[in-house]
């Protein structure tokens, strides 16, 4: 029973997870792109569409990221070259991205989807309890730890990881010092639209292996949510994608077991409520807060020429 | 903010489609509150009028706004399609009724269907199914087929129509198992593929082995595929997504409504009525039985048989869940009680949330 919670409650996070932690990683550089949940959608409707047409779902993940990224590089354009407002850009995007991937979509409705295999070890997948949870799971899952760990090594403990922070904290002294603040943006916000597009695909291939319109449902929202949640520590991402996706399928549990009688709308908001609660508690110390929080988030750069 | 915001996109995109001038006798217009990729509600919808489309051919003209949120801006929405000469005017969910009405008074000239609703006028007619003729029969069919005796249902919001539909499906599991089980899980929300996921999983390990929903997407069934449990199809025919999972769908079949009605609009003999039809009128089909013993889909074929007949599946004795009679032994409930139903039958695993 607490091995089926707990592997479903790994899908609910993961993609949260992996959309999260690419947001982090932008607004670390000082962008604020709110287009999360448009860039996952598009990864979704391509990453299906691809590994629709080819049979292949690592080939569909690829196209997917690469769906992100181009989607990141439309705003990533707009908001560093053009200066363009980054609020009502990443709005934009999330529209443009829930419309186009309508469009593109629509010869895909009601078409059974492929699903990325789950990875089988001999011996280790076979012990029990431990085997199903930590040793049977798809790549995908693997990738979100993968890349939490590589964005908390990069930030903290690489020279490129401290350029990342100085641009976000501080643009005009980065700037200063010879850095390219508009080319590590630019990079950063790459990198954000390729998680939300694999998250997207992990939605059509591993979560729900199907494509209907608007199928994420919110989840680009979540995960920007999770990034302030986190307050910028992508360890933390972690804790609080698996909070979400534990308290909304406990949720469900609880209302299937007879025991339980809490009304199902309350039960309904609780991970939203535990997100306001773990923020209130978070920014309760101020001085943490602070140091974390990028200082130039959002507050577009323009060089001197 | 989202589905407003593409309803503007699309709104745009039709202002600019439809400025070629035609030469249709009749032009219907239709109005949706999903997308109509959603696979389910607005999907069927959309199915009914490409059905009017291919029978009218070049003397009727369609058009569409799909995602267009219900409340304030639907009555744009409706407005604009009256002024831009659309004859009648279909929309297709409960929450535009008062809009709908609202403009029907301005445009006397044009004819207005409500879906579910129940307000009419000179020009407005209302029209709805009876999805709960085919709740009855999967409920006996999960009966027969559960070996744990336990049905998972996945249940969007505590309206009426939801309710109904869950308490047709245990009475008709009743009607074979008197000690069957029932659990429900409210996801409140229409459309959340991965919400649905989750739940079905989660009854399915609870040991619910017949999951059913009454949300909109097919990632439930394609859940009961995937760990060996069955389930139905809700809206379309969900089979592709579920071979060996499906034992039936329960279908609305807009298309022959649509049809008539824009018929009647033609011949200038279209009046405003309430039209609540089911099985019998093919309004509501039944997709075929398949992944089930022969003596069981012959059950369901009888079954659907006798609806057709006329038989109302909400018929006594039926008692409701705290110990009241709702229905005497073999006196069938009035279309109102049904219509309004906000009452379990004995038997449901659930407390109704209010």
């Amino acid at each position: 029973m607490f091995e089926a919670v707990l592997l479903t409650v790994i899908t609910a996070a993961t993609p949260l997870l992996i959309a999260a932690v690419g947001e982090l990683v932008v607004e670390r550089s000082g962008v604020l792109n709110l287009g999360v949940e448009g860039m996952m959608i598009m990864g979704a409707v391509v990453g299906f569409a691809v590994a629709n047409q080819t049979g292949s779902g690592t080939l569909g993940v690829v196209a997917a990221i690469a769906a992100g990224m181009a989607m990141s590089a439309l705003f990533g354009f707009l908001v560093l070259f053009l200066v363009a407002n980054q609020v009502a850009t990443g709005l934009a995007l999330t529209i443009l991205g829930i419309g186009f991937s309508g469009l593109i979509g629509e010869a895909f409705i009601g078409v059974p989807g492929l699903r990325i295999p789950s990875l089988y070890i001999p011996g280790l997948s076979d012990i029990p309890f431990i085997g199903p949870v930590f040793f049977q799971q798809d790549a995908i899952v693997y990738l979100g730890f993968a890349l939490v760990a590589g964005v908390a090594y990069t930030l903290f403990r690489t020279r490129l990881g401290l350029v990342l922070r100085a641009v976000g904290d501080n643009h005009a002294s980065a700037h200063a010092l010879g850095y390219s603040v508009i080319k590590v943006r630019f990079l950063a916000v790459l990198f954000g639209g390729a998680c939300a597009g694999l998250a997207g695909a992990y939605m059509s291939l591993a979560y729900t292996p199907q494509w209907v319109e608007n199928m994420t449902a919110g989840r680009g929202w979540i995960a920007l949510a999770l990034v302030v949640f986190s307050s910028w520590l992508p360890l933390r991402v972690v804790a609080g994608a698996y909070l979400f996706g534990a308290v909304s399928v406990l949720n469900l549990h609880a209302q299937a077991h007879e025991m339980v009688n809490i009304p199902s709308q309350l039960l309904s908001s609780l991970p939203y409520l535990a997100t306001i609660l773990v923020l209130v508690l978070i920014s309760a110390n101020r001085r943490l807060t602070l140091v974390n929080t990028p200082a130039c988030l959002g507050k577009p750069f323009v060089p001197d020429r | 903010m989202k589905s407003l915001l593409k309803a503007t996109v699309a709104a745009f995109a039709l202002v600019a489609a439809g400025s070629a001038a035609s030469a249709a006798d009749v032009k219907a217009c239709f109005i949706y509150v999903g997308p109509i990729g959603d696979f389910g509600w607005s999907y069927q919808h959309d199915q009914g009028r490409l059905a009017v489309e291919a029978e009218f051919g070049d003397k009727v003209e369609t058009a569409y706004l799909e995602s267009v949120p219900e409340g304030p801006d639907a009555e744009r929405a409706i407005e604009r399609f009256a002024r831009e000469g659309c004859n009648i005017i279909f929309t297709t969910s409960f929450g535009y009724m008062n809009q709908t009405l609202k403009v029907a008074k301005k445009f006397p000239d044009v004819k207005f269907e409500h879906a579910t609703g129940y307000k009419t006028a000179d020009n407005v007619a209302t029209y709805n199914s009876k999805f709960h003729q085919g709740r009855y029969i999967i409920g006996q069919i999960a009966a027969k087929q559960s070996k744990t005796g336990v049905a998972g249902y996945i249940a969007s919001f505590p309206i009426p129509e939801v309710v109904a539909g869950i308490n047709a499906f245990l009475l008709g599991a009743q009607s074979v198992n008197p000690d069957f089980k029932l659990k429900v899980v409210w996801v409140n929300t229409w459309f959340d593929p991965g919400k649905e996921a989750d739940a079905a999983k989660a009854l399915v390990d609870q040991g619910a082995d017949i999951i059913t929903q009454h949300t909109d997407s097919t990632a439930p069934l394609q859940v009961a595929q995937e760990r060996g449990v069955h389930g139905f199809g809700q809206a379309s025919d969900m089979i592709n997504f579920a071979k060996d999972a499906q034992y039936t769908a329960i279908i609305d079949d807009w298309a022959p409504y649509y049809v008539e009605r824009v018929q009647e609009v033609l011949d200038g003999t279209w009046k405003s009525e309430s039209t609540w039809d089911g099985l019998a009128e093919g309004h509501v089909v039944m997709a075929p039985y398949t992944n089930l013993p022969e003596d069981v889909a012959e059950m369901a074929e009888a079954t659907e048989a006798k609806i057709k007949g006329g038989w109302e599946p909400f018929t006594g004795p039926i008692t409701k869940q705290d110990g009241s009679v709702a229905a005497e032994d073999g006196v069938p409930l009035d279309d109102g009680a049904i219509l309004g139903m906000n009452w379990y039958v004995q038997g449901v695993d659930d407390k109704l949330p209010q």
